[in-house]
Protein backbone atom coordinates (compact mmCIF):
# COMPACT_ATOMS: atom_id res chain seq x y z
CA UNK A 1 0.00 0.00 0.00
CA UNK A 2 1.64 3.68 -0.73
CA UNK A 3 2.31 5.91 1.90
CA UNK A 4 -0.52 8.26 0.69
CA UNK A 5 -2.99 5.62 0.70
CA UNK A 6 -1.64 4.64 4.52
CA UNK A 7 -2.03 8.20 5.52
CA UNK A 8 -5.49 8.29 3.92
CA UNK A 9 -6.80 5.44 5.85
CA UNK A 10 -5.10 6.24 9.42
CA UNK A 11 -7.92 9.25 10.68
CA UNK A 12 -10.55 6.23 10.28
CA UNK A 13 -9.09 4.01 11.84
CA UNK A 14 -8.78 6.34 15.01
CA UNK A 15 -12.18 7.34 14.35
CA UNK A 16 -13.62 3.91 14.06
CA UNK A 17 -14.23 2.91 17.31
CA UNK A 18 -16.62 6.16 18.70
CA UNK A 19 -18.36 6.77 15.37
CA UNK A 20 -19.00 3.02 15.77
CA UNK A 21 -20.16 3.15 19.41
CA UNK A 22 -22.01 6.47 18.31
CA UNK A 23 -23.90 5.02 15.75
CA UNK A 24 -24.74 1.36 17.54
CA UNK A 25 -25.95 2.96 21.11
CA UNK A 26 -27.10 6.64 19.32
CA UNK A 27 -28.20 6.55 15.88
CA UNK A 28 -29.82 3.32 15.44
CA UNK A 29 -31.42 3.31 19.17
CA UNK A 30 -33.37 6.44 17.86
CA UNK A 31 -33.95 5.00 14.14
CA UNK A 32 -35.46 1.72 16.65
CA UNK A 33 -37.82 3.90 18.38
CA UNK A 34 -39.06 5.70 15.39
CA UNK A 35 -40.23 2.04 13.87
CA UNK A 36 -41.71 1.06 17.52
CA UNK A 37 -43.91 4.14 17.74
CA UNK A 38 -46.02 2.43 15.50
CA UNK A 39 -46.21 -0.90 16.88
CA UNK A 40 -49.30 -1.15 19.80
CA UNK A 41 -49.03 -2.60 23.18
CA UNK A 42 -52.09 -5.19 23.29
CA UNK A 43 -53.65 -5.76 26.58
CA UNK A 44 -51.87 -8.94 27.47
CA UNK A 45 -48.74 -6.59 27.62
CA UNK A 46 -47.11 -7.98 24.17
CA UNK A 47 -46.33 -5.89 21.47
CA UNK A 48 -48.01 -5.99 17.96
CA UNK A 49 -45.19 -4.81 15.67
CA UNK A 50 -46.89 -3.68 12.35
CA UNK A 51 -48.19 -0.02 11.48
CA UNK A 52 -50.25 1.40 14.00
CA UNK A 53 -50.79 4.96 13.91
CA UNK A 54 -52.88 4.76 17.97
CA UNK A 55 -50.27 6.01 19.98
CA UNK A 56 -49.23 9.02 17.73
CA UNK A 57 -52.92 9.73 17.34
CA UNK A 58 -53.05 9.90 21.16
CA UNK A 59 -49.62 11.53 21.61
CA UNK A 60 -50.94 14.27 19.89
CA UNK A 61 -54.52 14.89 19.48
CA UNK A 62 -54.76 14.27 23.59
CA UNK A 63 -54.66 17.32 25.20
CA UNK A 64 -53.60 16.35 28.48
CA UNK A 65 -50.09 15.73 26.46
CA UNK A 66 -50.39 18.87 24.93
CA UNK A 67 -50.94 20.60 27.88
CA UNK A 68 -48.08 19.48 29.83
CA UNK A 69 -46.09 19.88 26.55
CA UNK A 70 -47.01 23.73 26.74
CA UNK A 71 -46.39 23.48 30.23
CA UNK A 72 -42.54 22.47 30.12
CA UNK A 73 -42.04 24.82 26.94
CA UNK A 74 -43.37 27.39 29.65
CA UNK A 75 -41.12 26.41 31.93
CA UNK A 76 -37.88 26.28 30.40
CA UNK A 77 -38.35 29.44 28.56
CA UNK A 78 -39.10 31.44 32.22
CA UNK A 79 -35.69 29.24 33.29
CA UNK A 80 -33.90 30.38 30.30
CA UNK A 81 -35.03 34.20 30.57
CA UNK A 82 -34.10 34.09 34.31
CA UNK A 83 -30.78 32.61 33.99
CA UNK A 84 -29.96 35.35 30.92
CA UNK A 85 -31.11 38.00 33.33
CA UNK A 86 -28.83 37.15 36.09
CA UNK A 87 -26.02 35.25 34.20
CA UNK A 88 -25.03 38.19 31.72
CA UNK A 89 -23.63 40.96 34.52
CA UNK A 90 -21.98 38.19 35.87
CA UNK A 91 -20.15 37.21 33.40
CA UNK A 92 -19.75 40.74 32.08
CA UNK A 93 -18.09 41.28 35.43
CA UNK A 94 -15.77 38.65 35.05
CA UNK A 95 -14.68 39.11 31.71
CA UNK A 96 -14.47 42.94 32.75
CA UNK A 97 -12.48 42.26 35.98
CA UNK A 98 -8.93 43.48 36.63
CA UNK A 99 -8.70 40.47 39.04
CA UNK A 100 -8.03 37.08 38.84
CA UNK A 101 -10.21 36.23 35.97
CA UNK A 102 -9.54 32.85 35.72
CA UNK A 103 -10.37 32.20 39.63
CA UNK A 104 -13.66 33.82 39.29
CA UNK A 105 -14.50 31.54 36.35
CA UNK A 106 -13.21 28.62 38.71
CA UNK A 107 -14.98 29.78 41.88
CA UNK A 108 -18.70 29.70 39.54
CA UNK A 109 -17.73 26.36 37.76
CA UNK A 110 -17.40 24.68 41.49
CA UNK A 111 -21.12 24.41 41.33
CA UNK A 112 -20.86 23.15 38.24
CA UNK A 113 -19.28 20.15 39.54
CA UNK A 114 -21.17 19.46 42.36
CA UNK A 115 -23.64 16.49 42.00
CA UNK A 116 -26.81 17.99 40.22
CA UNK A 117 -29.08 15.39 43.00
CA UNK A 118 -27.58 17.16 45.91
CA UNK A 119 -27.57 20.86 44.43
CA UNK A 120 -31.53 20.18 43.98
CA UNK A 121 -32.37 18.54 47.20
CA UNK A 122 -30.18 21.28 48.79
CA UNK A 123 -33.09 23.69 47.99
CA UNK A 124 -35.01 21.61 50.64
CA UNK A 125 -32.59 22.82 53.39
CA UNK A 126 -33.26 26.29 52.53
CA UNK A 127 -37.08 26.95 51.70
CA UNK A 128 -38.78 23.48 53.61
CA UNK A 129 -40.62 23.79 56.65
CA UNK A 130 -37.71 23.53 58.73
CA UNK A 131 -35.03 25.17 56.77
CA UNK A 132 -33.20 28.09 57.00
CA UNK A 133 -35.73 30.58 55.57
CA UNK A 134 -39.11 29.57 57.84
CA UNK A 135 -36.55 29.53 60.92
CA UNK A 136 -34.78 32.61 60.17
CA UNK A 137 -38.37 34.42 59.53
CA UNK A 138 -39.57 32.90 63.28
CA UNK A 139 -37.04 33.74 64.67
CA UNK A 140 -37.13 37.45 63.70
CA UNK A 141 -40.96 37.06 64.52
CA UNK A 142 -41.98 38.17 60.85
CA UNK A 143 -44.07 34.86 60.65
CA UNK A 144 -45.58 32.75 62.97
CA UNK A 145 -46.21 29.76 61.94
CA UNK A 146 -43.79 27.82 59.22
CA UNK A 147 -45.26 28.71 55.66
CA UNK A 148 -44.96 26.16 52.93
CA UNK A 149 -42.76 27.55 50.07
CA UNK A 150 -41.85 24.38 48.68
CA UNK A 151 -43.24 21.78 45.90
CA UNK A 152 -44.93 24.34 43.38
CA UNK A 153 -43.87 26.19 40.09
CA UNK A 154 -41.33 28.49 41.36
CA UNK A 155 -39.33 26.38 43.02
CA UNK A 156 -39.26 23.95 40.26
CA UNK A 157 -37.90 27.29 38.22
CA UNK A 158 -35.54 28.03 41.28
CA UNK A 159 -33.95 24.52 41.37
CA UNK A 160 -33.72 24.60 37.54
CA UNK A 161 -32.30 27.89 37.72
CA UNK A 162 -29.16 27.17 40.00
CA UNK A 163 -28.13 23.84 37.89
CA UNK A 164 -28.05 25.75 34.66
CA UNK A 165 -26.86 29.41 35.53
CA UNK A 166 -23.28 28.32 34.91
CA UNK A 167 -23.89 27.04 31.35
CA UNK A 168 -25.36 30.71 30.57
CA UNK A 169 -22.41 32.29 32.47
CA UNK A 170 -20.06 30.31 30.39
CA UNK A 171 -21.24 30.44 27.06
CA UNK A 172 -21.72 34.73 27.88
CA UNK A 173 -18.02 34.96 29.16
CA UNK A 174 -16.15 33.00 26.35
CA UNK A 175 -18.15 35.26 24.10
CA UNK A 176 -17.58 38.69 26.01
CA UNK A 177 -14.09 37.74 26.34
CA UNK A 178 -13.47 37.45 22.93
CA UNK A 179 -14.28 41.26 22.36
CA UNK A 180 -11.70 43.56 22.30
CA UNK A 181 -11.80 46.43 25.17
CA UNK A 182 -10.76 49.41 22.85
CA UNK A 183 -14.07 49.23 20.99
CA UNK A 184 -15.79 49.86 23.96
CA UNK A 185 -13.17 53.14 24.36
CA UNK A 186 -13.38 54.12 21.05
CA UNK A 187 -17.30 54.38 20.89
CA UNK A 188 -16.44 56.62 24.05
CA UNK A 189 -13.83 58.39 22.85
CA UNK A 190 -16.70 59.50 19.73
CA UNK A 191 -18.96 60.69 22.14
CA UNK A 192 -21.36 57.60 23.36
CA UNK A 193 -21.64 57.55 27.05
CA UNK A 194 -20.99 53.94 28.79
CA UNK A 195 -24.08 52.65 28.30
CA UNK A 196 -24.95 54.30 24.66
CA UNK A 197 -21.19 52.14 24.25
CA UNK A 198 -22.33 49.15 25.29
CA UNK A 199 -26.10 49.12 23.93
CA UNK A 200 -24.70 49.17 20.62
CA UNK A 201 -21.70 47.66 20.68
CA UNK A 202 -20.55 45.40 23.11
CA UNK A 203 -24.20 43.72 23.64
CA UNK A 204 -24.72 43.13 19.82
CA UNK A 205 -21.02 41.16 19.80
CA UNK A 206 -21.70 39.29 22.78
CA UNK A 207 -24.96 37.68 21.36
CA UNK A 208 -24.05 34.90 19.80
CA UNK A 209 -22.39 33.48 23.53
CA UNK A 210 -25.71 34.68 24.97
CA UNK A 211 -28.05 32.42 22.44
CA UNK A 212 -25.48 29.54 22.88
CA UNK A 213 -26.07 29.86 26.80
CA UNK A 214 -29.75 30.41 26.04
CA UNK A 215 -30.24 26.83 23.90
CA UNK A 216 -28.11 24.64 26.40
CA UNK A 217 -30.52 25.96 29.59
CA UNK A 218 -33.73 25.80 27.17
CA UNK A 219 -33.10 22.51 25.94
CA UNK A 220 -31.78 21.22 29.46
CA UNK A 221 -34.53 22.41 31.10
CA UNK A 222 -37.02 20.80 28.56
CA UNK A 223 -35.79 17.92 28.84
CA UNK A 224 -35.57 17.33 32.86
CA UNK A 225 -37.78 15.11 35.33
CA UNK A 226 -36.19 14.87 38.36
CA UNK A 227 -36.01 18.63 39.32
CA UNK A 228 -40.00 17.91 39.12
CA UNK A 229 -39.87 15.13 41.01
CA UNK A 230 -37.84 16.38 43.72
CA UNK A 231 -38.80 20.19 43.64
CA UNK A 232 -42.10 20.55 42.57
CA UNK A 233 -45.72 19.63 43.43
CA UNK A 234 -48.16 16.84 42.25
CA UNK A 235 -49.32 19.37 39.37
CA UNK A 236 -46.29 20.13 38.30
CA UNK A 237 -45.44 17.02 36.25
CA UNK A 238 -43.24 18.18 32.69
CA UNK A 239 -42.81 16.13 29.84
CA UNK A 240 -39.99 14.17 30.66
CA UNK A 241 -41.84 12.90 33.52
CA UNK A 242 -44.66 11.59 31.12
CA UNK A 243 -41.93 9.28 29.09
CA UNK A 244 -40.80 8.26 32.44
CA UNK A 245 -44.03 7.08 33.52
CA UNK A 246 -45.00 5.70 30.26
CA UNK A 247 -41.45 3.76 30.05
CA UNK A 248 -40.66 2.81 33.23
CA UNK A 249 -44.53 2.66 35.28
CA UNK A 250 -46.66 1.88 33.03
CA UNK A 251 -44.05 -0.24 30.89
CA UNK A 252 -46.25 1.29 27.35
CA UNK A 253 -42.97 1.20 25.77
CA UNK A 254 -44.77 2.01 22.21
CA UNK A 255 -46.33 5.03 23.56
CA UNK A 256 -42.95 6.04 25.52
CA UNK A 257 -41.83 5.67 22.17
CA UNK A 258 -43.90 8.16 20.50
CA UNK A 259 -43.44 10.84 23.37
CA UNK A 260 -39.99 10.50 23.35
CA UNK A 261 -39.89 11.38 19.58
CA UNK A 262 -42.33 13.76 20.05
CA UNK A 263 -39.86 15.99 22.48
CA UNK A 264 -36.85 15.20 20.64
CA UNK A 265 -38.67 16.69 17.74
CA UNK A 266 -39.49 20.06 19.68
CA UNK A 267 -36.28 20.30 21.25
CA UNK A 268 -34.81 19.06 18.02
CA UNK A 269 -36.45 22.04 15.71
CA UNK A 270 -34.64 24.95 18.04
CA UNK A 271 -31.64 22.82 17.64
CA UNK A 272 -32.10 23.21 14.20
CA UNK A 273 -33.21 26.63 13.99
CA UNK A 274 -30.02 27.94 16.21
CA UNK A 275 -27.63 25.69 14.03
CA UNK A 276 -28.80 27.11 10.61
CA UNK A 277 -28.40 30.91 12.07
CA UNK A 278 -25.29 30.45 14.64
CA UNK A 279 -23.98 27.27 13.69
CA UNK A 280 -22.24 24.64 15.89
CA UNK A 281 -18.99 26.34 16.36
CA UNK A 282 -20.21 28.65 18.59
CA UNK A 283 -21.73 26.02 20.88
CA UNK A 284 -18.54 23.81 21.20
CA UNK A 285 -16.37 27.00 22.28
CA UNK A 286 -18.56 27.12 25.32
CA UNK A 287 -18.94 23.43 26.48
CA UNK A 288 -15.09 22.70 25.86
CA UNK B 1 -20.50 53.45 40.23
CA UNK B 2 -22.15 51.52 37.63
CA UNK B 3 -19.34 49.18 37.72
CA UNK B 4 -20.00 48.74 41.44
CA UNK B 5 -23.47 48.01 41.11
CA UNK B 6 -22.12 45.35 38.56
CA UNK B 7 -19.94 43.86 41.28
CA UNK B 8 -22.60 43.89 43.79
CA UNK B 9 -24.99 42.14 41.33
CA UNK B 10 -22.04 39.33 40.65
CA UNK B 11 -21.70 39.28 43.83
CA UNK B 12 -25.19 37.93 44.79
CA UNK B 13 -25.02 35.71 41.91
CA UNK B 14 -22.09 34.24 43.58
CA UNK B 15 -24.17 33.83 47.05
CA UNK B 16 -27.32 32.48 45.22
CA UNK B 17 -24.77 29.64 43.54
CA UNK B 18 -22.95 28.67 46.59
CA UNK B 19 -25.67 29.12 49.52
CA UNK B 20 -27.83 25.69 49.16
CA UNK B 21 -24.31 23.77 48.90
CA UNK B 22 -22.68 25.61 52.09
CA UNK B 23 -26.08 25.12 53.86
CA UNK B 24 -26.07 21.32 53.09
CA UNK B 25 -22.33 21.32 54.56
CA UNK B 26 -23.31 22.90 57.86
CA UNK B 27 -26.08 20.80 58.46
CA UNK B 28 -24.19 17.72 58.04
CA UNK B 29 -22.29 18.42 61.36
CA UNK B 30 -25.88 19.58 62.97
CA UNK B 31 -25.67 17.00 66.14
CA UNK B 32 -29.71 17.18 65.57
CA UNK B 33 -31.83 14.06 64.98
CA UNK B 34 -33.74 16.19 62.13
CA UNK B 35 -31.66 16.87 58.76
CA UNK B 36 -32.77 20.61 59.28
CA UNK B 37 -32.31 23.97 61.66
CA UNK B 38 -31.83 24.47 64.68
CA UNK B 39 -28.50 22.90 64.71
CA UNK B 40 -28.28 21.91 68.34
CA UNK B 41 -24.54 21.34 68.81
CA UNK B 42 -21.52 19.67 66.20
CA UNK B 43 -20.94 16.61 65.50
CA UNK B 44 -19.75 13.76 63.29
CA UNK B 45 -22.28 11.50 64.01
CA UNK B 46 -24.11 11.34 61.04
CA UNK B 47 -20.81 10.96 59.06
CA UNK B 48 -19.81 7.90 61.36
CA UNK B 49 -23.84 6.26 60.80
CA UNK B 50 -22.74 7.05 56.49
CA UNK B 51 -19.65 4.44 56.63
CA UNK B 52 -21.76 1.80 58.69
CA UNK B 53 -25.01 2.12 55.99
CA UNK B 54 -24.42 -1.03 53.90
CA UNK B 55 -26.99 0.25 51.02
CA UNK B 56 -24.78 3.49 50.64
CA UNK B 57 -21.41 1.91 50.76
CA UNK B 58 -23.05 -0.76 48.13
CA UNK B 59 -24.22 2.42 46.39
CA UNK B 60 -20.60 4.18 46.67
CA UNK B 61 -18.87 0.76 44.67
CA UNK B 62 -20.98 0.65 41.90
CA UNK B 63 -20.88 4.39 41.04
CA UNK B 64 -17.16 4.07 41.47
CA UNK B 65 -16.46 0.71 39.44
CA UNK B 66 -19.17 2.17 37.13
CA UNK B 67 -17.30 5.39 36.60
CA UNK B 68 -13.45 3.78 35.93
CA UNK B 69 -14.79 1.61 33.83
CA UNK B 70 -17.20 4.24 31.83
CA UNK B 71 -13.69 6.65 31.74
CA UNK B 72 -11.49 4.12 30.63
CA UNK B 73 -13.59 3.63 27.94
CA UNK B 74 -14.66 6.55 26.92
CA UNK B 75 -11.47 8.24 27.62
CA UNK B 76 -9.81 5.28 24.99
CA UNK B 77 -12.27 5.88 21.85
CA UNK B 78 -12.45 9.70 22.77
CA UNK B 79 -8.42 10.13 22.63
CA UNK B 80 -8.33 7.93 19.20
CA UNK B 81 -11.07 10.55 18.01
CA UNK B 82 -9.56 13.48 18.90
CA UNK B 83 -6.00 12.58 17.21
CA UNK B 84 -7.73 11.73 13.94
CA UNK B 85 -10.15 15.10 14.31
CA UNK B 86 -6.33 17.29 15.68
CA UNK B 87 -4.18 15.10 13.45
CA UNK B 88 -5.21 14.40 10.23
CA UNK B 89 -7.60 16.32 7.41
CA UNK B 90 -10.49 14.16 7.13
CA UNK B 91 -13.25 14.84 4.78
CA UNK B 92 -16.43 16.58 6.17
CA UNK B 93 -14.76 17.18 9.59
CA UNK B 94 -17.33 19.25 10.49
CA UNK B 95 -20.19 16.42 9.88
CA UNK B 96 -17.93 14.09 11.97
CA UNK B 97 -17.22 16.36 14.99
CA UNK B 98 -21.50 16.87 14.80
CA UNK B 99 -22.22 13.39 14.60
CA UNK B 100 -19.66 12.65 17.20
CA UNK B 101 -20.91 15.30 19.54
CA UNK B 102 -24.58 14.39 18.96
CA UNK B 103 -24.96 12.46 22.32
CA UNK B 104 -24.96 16.27 23.85
CA UNK B 105 -27.91 17.62 21.86
CA UNK B 106 -30.00 14.65 21.95
CA UNK B 107 -32.25 14.94 25.39
CA UNK B 108 -30.70 12.53 28.24
CA UNK B 109 -34.12 11.19 28.47
CA UNK B 110 -34.61 10.18 24.82
CA UNK B 111 -31.54 9.05 24.54
CA UNK B 112 -32.17 6.72 27.61
CA UNK B 113 -35.35 5.71 26.30
CA UNK B 114 -33.92 4.94 22.95
CA UNK B 115 -31.07 3.00 24.60
CA UNK B 116 -32.74 1.22 26.29
CA UNK B 117 -35.61 -0.03 24.19
CA UNK B 118 -33.35 -1.34 21.33
CA UNK B 119 -31.23 -3.15 23.59
CA UNK B 120 -34.11 -5.23 25.21
CA UNK B 121 -35.42 -5.48 21.56
CA UNK B 122 -31.54 -7.36 21.27
CA UNK B 123 -32.14 -9.58 24.21
CA UNK B 124 -30.37 -7.20 26.54
CA UNK B 125 -31.93 -6.59 29.77
CA UNK B 126 -31.51 -3.88 32.16
CA UNK B 127 -28.16 -4.42 33.59
CA UNK B 128 -24.75 -3.06 35.04
CA UNK B 129 -23.83 -3.55 31.11
CA UNK B 130 -26.27 -1.24 29.51
CA UNK B 131 -25.38 0.71 32.42
CA UNK B 132 -22.28 1.13 30.95
CA UNK B 133 -23.13 1.60 27.57
CA UNK B 134 -25.46 4.23 28.43
CA UNK B 135 -22.88 6.24 30.36
CA UNK B 136 -19.79 5.32 27.63
CA UNK B 137 -22.18 7.29 25.11
CA UNK B 138 -23.50 10.43 26.92
CA UNK B 139 -19.78 11.49 28.47
CA UNK B 140 -18.05 10.38 25.01
CA UNK B 141 -18.50 13.83 23.66
CA UNK B 142 -17.96 15.38 26.72
CA UNK B 143 -14.21 13.71 26.61
CA UNK B 144 -13.57 14.24 23.11
CA UNK B 145 -14.38 18.31 23.40
CA UNK B 146 -12.13 18.75 26.29
CA UNK B 147 -9.03 16.08 24.45
CA UNK B 148 -9.23 17.98 21.46
CA UNK B 149 -8.98 21.18 23.06
CA UNK B 150 -6.33 20.26 24.59
CA UNK B 151 -4.76 18.49 21.85
CA UNK B 152 -3.76 21.62 19.70
CA UNK B 153 -2.30 23.20 22.00
CA UNK B 154 0.54 20.45 21.91
CA UNK B 155 3.04 21.56 19.04
CA UNK B 156 3.84 18.91 16.27
CA UNK B 157 7.57 20.02 15.74
CA UNK B 158 8.60 18.38 18.70
CA UNK B 159 7.29 14.95 17.19
CA UNK B 160 9.31 16.21 13.72
CA UNK B 161 12.25 16.74 15.39
CA UNK B 162 12.58 13.53 17.06
CA UNK B 163 12.26 11.94 13.96
CA UNK B 164 14.66 13.94 11.91
CA UNK B 165 16.76 12.57 14.90
CA UNK B 166 16.20 8.95 14.45
CA UNK B 167 13.32 8.00 16.18
CA UNK B 168 10.96 5.66 15.07
CA UNK B 169 7.10 6.51 14.62
CA UNK B 170 6.47 4.29 17.21
CA UNK B 171 9.41 4.91 19.78
CA UNK B 172 8.19 8.97 19.02
CA UNK B 173 4.71 8.11 20.01
CA UNK B 174 5.66 6.47 23.36
CA UNK B 175 8.53 9.66 23.91
CA UNK B 176 7.37 12.09 23.21
CA UNK B 177 3.75 12.81 22.06
CA UNK B 178 2.01 9.81 24.73
CA UNK B 179 3.93 12.47 27.52
CA UNK B 180 2.98 15.14 25.87
CA UNK B 181 -0.69 14.32 25.74
CA UNK B 182 -0.96 13.06 29.30
CA UNK B 183 -2.66 16.30 30.58
CA UNK B 184 -5.44 15.99 27.95
CA UNK B 185 -5.70 12.46 28.38
CA UNK B 186 -6.11 13.00 31.94
CA UNK B 187 -8.10 15.73 32.10
CA UNK B 188 -10.68 13.39 29.67
CA UNK B 189 -10.66 10.65 31.98
CA UNK B 190 -11.55 12.58 35.03
CA UNK B 191 -14.41 14.66 32.96
CA UNK B 192 -16.07 11.26 32.27
CA UNK B 193 -15.94 9.98 35.65
CA UNK B 194 -17.15 12.84 37.01
CA UNK B 195 -20.27 13.07 34.67
CA UNK B 196 -20.71 9.56 35.47
CA UNK B 197 -20.68 9.34 38.87
CA UNK B 198 -23.07 12.25 39.00
CA UNK B 199 -25.47 10.69 36.12
CA UNK B 200 -29.13 10.53 37.72
CA UNK B 201 -31.58 10.94 34.47
CA UNK B 202 -30.28 8.29 32.38
CA UNK B 203 -29.40 5.90 35.23
CA UNK B 204 -32.94 5.65 36.32
CA UNK B 205 -33.95 4.17 33.31
CA UNK B 206 -31.34 1.59 32.95
CA UNK B 207 -30.26 -0.01 36.09
CA UNK B 208 -31.28 -3.38 36.77
CA UNK B 209 -33.71 -3.55 40.33
CA UNK B 210 -32.08 -3.25 43.07
CA UNK B 211 -28.93 -1.55 42.13
CA UNK B 212 -28.27 1.55 43.11
CA UNK B 213 -25.50 4.40 41.86
CA UNK B 214 -24.67 7.04 44.75
CA UNK B 215 -27.62 9.80 43.03
CA UNK B 216 -30.06 7.21 42.87
CA UNK B 217 -29.64 6.19 46.28
CA UNK B 218 -29.74 9.93 47.44
CA UNK B 219 -33.37 10.13 45.20
CA UNK B 220 -34.45 7.20 46.84
CA UNK B 221 -33.73 8.32 50.29
CA UNK B 222 -35.42 11.83 49.31
CA UNK B 223 -38.79 9.99 49.04
CA UNK B 224 -39.44 9.96 52.80
CA UNK B 225 -37.66 13.46 53.90
CA UNK B 226 -34.09 15.12 54.36
CA UNK B 227 -32.49 13.21 57.00
CA UNK B 228 -28.85 14.02 58.32
CA UNK B 229 -27.41 10.98 56.61
CA UNK B 230 -28.41 12.80 53.27
CA UNK B 231 -26.77 15.77 54.19
CA UNK B 232 -23.24 14.28 55.25
CA UNK B 233 -23.91 12.04 52.02
CA UNK B 234 -24.26 15.14 50.11
CA UNK B 235 -20.87 16.57 52.09
CA UNK B 236 -19.07 13.56 51.09
CA UNK B 237 -19.86 13.93 47.38
CA UNK B 238 -19.42 17.64 47.36
CA UNK B 239 -15.57 16.98 48.39
CA UNK B 240 -15.05 14.17 45.63
CA UNK B 241 -16.77 16.35 42.72
CA UNK B 242 -15.03 19.29 43.41
CA UNK B 243 -11.78 18.07 45.18
CA UNK B 244 -11.24 15.88 42.38
CA UNK B 245 -11.00 17.90 39.73
CA UNK B 246 -9.02 20.06 41.68
CA UNK B 247 -6.51 17.65 42.32
CA UNK B 248 -6.77 16.37 38.84
CA UNK B 249 -5.88 19.95 37.35
CA UNK B 250 -3.23 20.21 39.67
CA UNK B 251 -1.85 17.08 38.94
CA UNK B 252 -2.00 17.75 34.95
CA UNK B 253 -0.14 21.21 35.91
CA UNK B 254 2.93 19.33 37.36
CA UNK B 255 2.83 16.95 34.57
CA UNK B 256 2.89 19.70 31.74
CA UNK B 257 5.34 21.55 33.52
CA UNK B 258 7.88 18.26 33.91
CA UNK B 259 7.32 17.71 30.12
CA UNK B 260 8.57 21.58 29.79
CA UNK B 261 5.34 22.84 27.52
Amino acid sequence: MSIEARERRQPWILLSPALTAITLLLFVPLLFIVVYSFWLRTATGADQSGFFLDNWREALSDPFYRDILLFTLKIAAITTLVCAVMGYPAAYFIARSRGNKAVLLLLLMLPFWISYIIRTMSWINILGVSGALNTLLLWAGVISEPIQMLYNQTTVILGLVHFLLPFMILNVFVSLDGIDVSLEDAATSLGATRWQAFVQVTLPLSLPGLAAGGLLCFVLAAGTYITPLVLGGPTDAMFANLVYEAIITQLNWPLGSALSLMLLAVLGLLVMIYNRYLGMAQLMKGLG
Amino acid sequence: MGWQLIRGYALLVYVFMFLPVAVVVLLSFNASQFGSFPITGVSLRWFGELAQNEAILRAFRTSIILGLLTALISTTLGVLASLALVRYRVPGENVISTLLIAPILVPEVVLAVALLLFLNFLGINKSFGLLLFGHVIFTLPFVILVVQARLMAIRRDVEEAAMSLGASPVQTFFQITLPLMLPAVLAGALFAFTISFDDITGTLFWKPGGVETVPTQIFAMLRNSISPEINALGTVMIVMTVGLPLLGAAVARILSRKSGT
